[in-house]
């Protein structure tokens, strides 16, 4: 991703707290020889995120620490990702006061496929950022280097 | 001309990579249960063991969700579209059992 896109998600995590920010992931895969590899070693298809589609934290009950979005901001974000002809290739959310690493409830609400990317938030400073992704038999949600490139380079 | 299904990224790798199928079906549940047919990968990704729809996938047929139609037994004509949505939710941790 740009350094700029990066920004954003660092900029929507700060604005957010004490809450959880979130949205989605607007890219394509890369071409089949480009890789990325997890923290485990494993190498995945490489992708690029070319915007972002923010989106409101739905958990009014408990948004320090949770987030959720409705099935129209899904619906909406595809469509957002369809008109610019990209795809959703993910969600970013933000950890306040906590560290970039997927609690058991990321785990359990994650979908194969998708990249996660999980920004921290202390003291409303946006800190570490990081990403994940499941595993197709869900055994498995290792996290993927995150390449950012200089927005003047394209 | 059948039901459109339309099939989010997440789950195309499990439908021949196809972004959309068409079935020939008179409700959603038949409409899912042709498309897991043809595509079984698919079913354990949509479905719970004892085959009912996993509580993280949204079904619309056109602008509706199933939920506040007849759900599975939501009947579909030629020309509707069918889209499968996937839940969307996380969290840090949890601080107390309400978070849970």
């Amino acid at each position: 991703m740009s350094a700029e896109i990066a920004q954003k998600i660092r900029e929507h995590g700060a604005q957010g707290y004490p809450n959880e920010c979130c949205g989605a992931l607007l890219g394509r895969d890369a071409d089949a020889t480009s890789t990325a590899t997890t923290g485990a070693g494993v190498s995945l298809p490489a992708r690029e995120i070319l915007a972002l589609f923010p989106l409101v934290n739905r958990r009014d009950d408990s948004p320090r620490n949770r987030f959720s979005v409705t099935a129209k901001d899904v619906r909406d974000s595809e469509k957002a990702a369809r008109e610019k002809g990209l795809d959703v290739v993910g969600w970013y959310h933000s950890h306040p006061d906590h560290p970039a690493r997927p609690s058991q409830y990321d785990r359990e609400h994650a979908w194969p496929w998708y990249s996660y990317i999980i920004v921290s938030v202390a003291n409303g400073k946006p800190q570490e950022m990081t990403s994940w992704r499941l595993s197709d038999d869900r055994s498995d949600y290792a996290c993927e280097e995150i390449a950012i490139r200089d927005s003047a380079s394209r | 001309m059948g039901v459109k299904v339309i099939i989010p990224t997440p789950l195309r790798v499990y439908a021949g990579k196809r972004d959309s199928t068409e079935v020939k079906a008179t409700t959603v549940g038949e409409a899912l249960g042709r498309l897991t047919t043809e595509f079984s990968d698919l079913r354990k990704h949509l479905f719970t063991e004892d085959g009912k729809l996993r509580s993280f996938v949204n079904v619309y047929v056109n602008d509706e969700d199933i939920r506040y139609l007849a759900k599975e037994n939501t009947p579909t004509k030629d020309g509707d579209t069918i889209s499968i949505v996937p839940s969307i939710a996380g969290g840090s941790h949890v601080c107390c059992s309400c978070c849970a």
